[in-house]
């Protein structure tokens, strides 16, 4: 799947990002939540990379992390080949128009005392020197590349409905002319018919202007439809990682087949003869995961190893990642005298 | 299926207004649906399509004003609810008629242990003293699969994961043995994992105990998986209601058939680009006097932008609000 010409545009490595807990009088730090765990993978210049997961597995804080809104506890991160995994926040600044986001609640990103004008056009007014009329000559043409009637540029935000709200977040995130936008849930928060829309809307553009995307979402079924390669994560790491057509024909980590098994198809004869695979319990705590494999306390097929080591995250298929110990046969002796 | 059998709860054009500044929003217009017992029928419709507002309409939970039920008739047990005393919906509502909320989080009280809140319906409605309500409370914590029921029912709904808090309100729906279930969204909220574990749980139940589902979503694939009978609404209306295969299979009108197409699937053939429909859903300002669809179909013609077509029987249980005969592909006669 992977041919020699293609170039990594993001390359993350062994990216961790913990957040603290204080409790107590004292405020003292008694433990952290390992929201992302050592989390590596590439983002190939022109693809979109799906990021899928349930609530709580770490896909947006990853994203966020990923663009540097935190300030991470450690791993690479190497976008446009510029490590800025340690940069300090002001000298990222020079970074920001490479590198955009699209954000989920298209109600609470966009600031409802500012026009449509305005929002678009803060990006170019912090990072451009270009004269009034040419920003709102530009203003213009990223409205009509997102579908928005130039007309209602002077208009506030809660006069547009969720689906051209998206639309106004994706111009302004086409602003500076990016090479990489994290799209973090971008449908989740819009109706099945609008859905469409948005998503037709983010291929066209990432065809007109060669973009390369992170798409994180929940949705499976609409995350098979937009991304090259998919991957997938659970409780903080990334169990699995393929290209699409692999990896929802022949998932490899049982994680990712209880996964693509729960996810409800929209055709009654299908729907009824096809044999869920159903998850005991419920995902453990971020802040207290088990020993050895994250995702032994739910596995379906969990031996004994799953419960002392960690699995490696390894390629097991040329260009397919999983960390699992069922495709680990060569490497058991090896890791266990080494863990 | 039961057909033939008379059903447990009827309703007859159904007529909802919201009074607001801007003039009357017509959420509910004219909506028929009868449940037989023991089915499950799926309402399947986007937001403001006025699915949520057909159920809270006919068990009296809109606030009035600004909501106004303002017609139809809503027969249960022989009575019509719609016209019963305060007192009276009061023992039907949680009781006879149980019923699930999209979130779990909101809809528990936080300050009361789950124990306090499963038990609150038995002695209210069943009148059981304490100690009996408090055994009957773990049975159902145990019906709904939450281990360890009895020291559980002393916890408070912060120390339950968002699927074990939509079990608890499960229990509590179905704490009196109610006839009718009606669930909205109740798995919206839930991950794809928690969901299945849900929807496996709720077609446990009603083998088990024979109740008649409501089941509200904007999700076609989980409609797919639990309804017998699907309704799917547009603008406050029905537009289309068949049996789930025949829904699926032989979708009549246009909103059905370009939904089913919109939707991407995880199985099969994977189309390069999505399907989309055109437009925005409608706001219904001012009585109907036009199909609320007509601007985002395909088949759409003059008749339709003067008149609001009535539901068609197209036999076999399966009908559907549109002038245009997608079997003959022409107009239907006026």
């Amino acid at each position: 799947m992977l041919d020699d010409t293609k170039k990594p545009l993001v390359s993350v490595k062994d990216l961790k990002m913990h957040f603290p807990i204080h409790a107590g009088l004292l405020r003292r730090r008694v433990g952290e939540v390992k929201a992302v765990d050592g989390v590596s993978f590439d983002v190939f210049e022109g693809e979109t990379l799906g990021l899928v997961g349930e609530s709580g597995c770490g896909k947006s804080t990853c994203g966020r992390a990923v663009l540097r809104l935190y300030d991470i506890t450690s791993g690479s991160i190497t976008i446009d080949g510029r490590e800025i995994g340690a940069t300090p926040q002001p000298a990222l600044r020079d970074m920001r128009p490479t590198m955009q986001m699209v954000f989920q609640d298209p109600q609470a990103s966009l600031n409802p005392r500012m026009t449509v004008e305005d929002i678009i056009k803060e990006p170019l007014d912090e990072h451009t020197k270009l004269s009034d009329a040419e920003k709102r000559e530009k203003v213009g043409e990223l409205m009509d590349a997102v579908g928005l009637n130039r007309k209602f540029a002077k208009r506030y935000p809660h006069a547009f409905s969720g689906g051209q709200r998206q639309r106004i977040g994706i111009a302004r995130a086409l602003a500076l002319n990016p090479k990489f936008i994290v799209c973090d849930e971008p449908i989740a928060a819009l109706d099945v018919s609008i859905q469409a829309q948005v998503v037709n809307l983010l291929e066209d553009l990432q065809e007109q202007f060669g973009l390369t995307y992170l798409f994180i979402s929940h949705d499976l079924s609409m995350v098979r439809h937009i991304a090259t390669r998919v991957a997938v994560m659970y409780l903080g790491k990334v169990v699995e990682l393929a290209p699409r057509e692999g990896l929802y024909a022949d998932p490899l980590h049982p994680y990712t087949k209880a996964l693509l098994s729960a996810v409800p198809e929209p055709d009654p004869s299908l729907a009824r003869a096809t044999r869920r695979i159903i998850l005991k319990g419920d995902v453990p705590s971020p802040a207290n995961p088990p020993a050895g494999c994250n995702f032994c306390t739910r596995c379906p097929a969990v031996m004994d190893i799953c419960k002392r080591v960690e699995p490696a995250y390894r390629e097991v298929q040329p260009g397919r990642f999983t960390a699992c110990h069922l495709y680990n046969e060569t490497t058991n002796t090896a890791d266990e005298t080494a863990g | 299926m039961l057909d033939g059998a008379l059903p447990v709860l009827d309703v007859r054009d159904l007529k909802t207004v919201f009074k607001t500044r801007g003039g009357e929003v017509h959420a509910v217009n004219d909506v028929s649906f009868s449940l037989r017992p023991g089915e499950l029928l799926g309402v399947v419709g986007e937001s403001g399509s006025g699915k949520s507002v057909t159920m809270m309409s006919l068990l009296g939970l809109l606030p009035s004003p600004p909501a106004d039920v303002r017609g139809g008739t809503v027969m249960f047990d022989g009575k019509d609810l719609l016209r019963v005393t305060p007192e009276q919906l009061r023992t039907v509502r949680g009781g006879k008629i149980g019923f699930v909320f999209q979130d779990p989080m909101t809809s528990l009280n936080p300050v009361y242990q789950v124990g306090f809140q499963i038990m609150e319906p038995l002695r209210k409605h069943m009148g059981m003293n304490k100690r009996q309500a408090a055994e009957r409370a773990q049975e159902l914590l145990e019906l709904v699969g939450i281990p360890d029921a009895k020291r559980r029912l002393n916890d408070y709904p912060h120390q339950f994961s968002g699927g074990m808090r939509q079990r608890v309100m499960i229990a509590i729906a179905l704490a009196c043995d109610p006839q009718v279930l009606i669930a909205d969204e109740p798995t919206t909220a839930l991950d794809v994992t928690i969901q299945a574990q849900i929807l496996e749980l709720m077609k446990e139940l009603r083998d088990k105990l024979g109740m008649a589902v409501i089941w509200i979503t904007h999700d076609l694939g989980v409609i797919a998986g639990i309804a017998d009978r699907v309704m799917v609404m547009y603008g406050g209306q029905v537009v289309e209601h068949a049996p789930v295969k025949e829904l699926f299979s032989n979708p009549q009108h246009p909103y059905t058939r370009a939904l089913l197409k919109t939707i991407p699937k995880i199985h099969g053939a994977r189309s390069a680009r999505l399907t989309i429909i055109e437009g925005q859903p409608p706001i219904m300002t001012g009585a109907p006097t036009a199909c609320p669809f007509r601007e985002r179909c395909d088949v759409a013609f003059d008749r339709c932008a003067v008149e609001n077509p009535p539901r068609y029987d197209l036999g076999e249980g399966h009908d559907a609000a549109c002038f245009f005969d997608a079997r003959t592909g022409e107009p239907r006669d006026a």
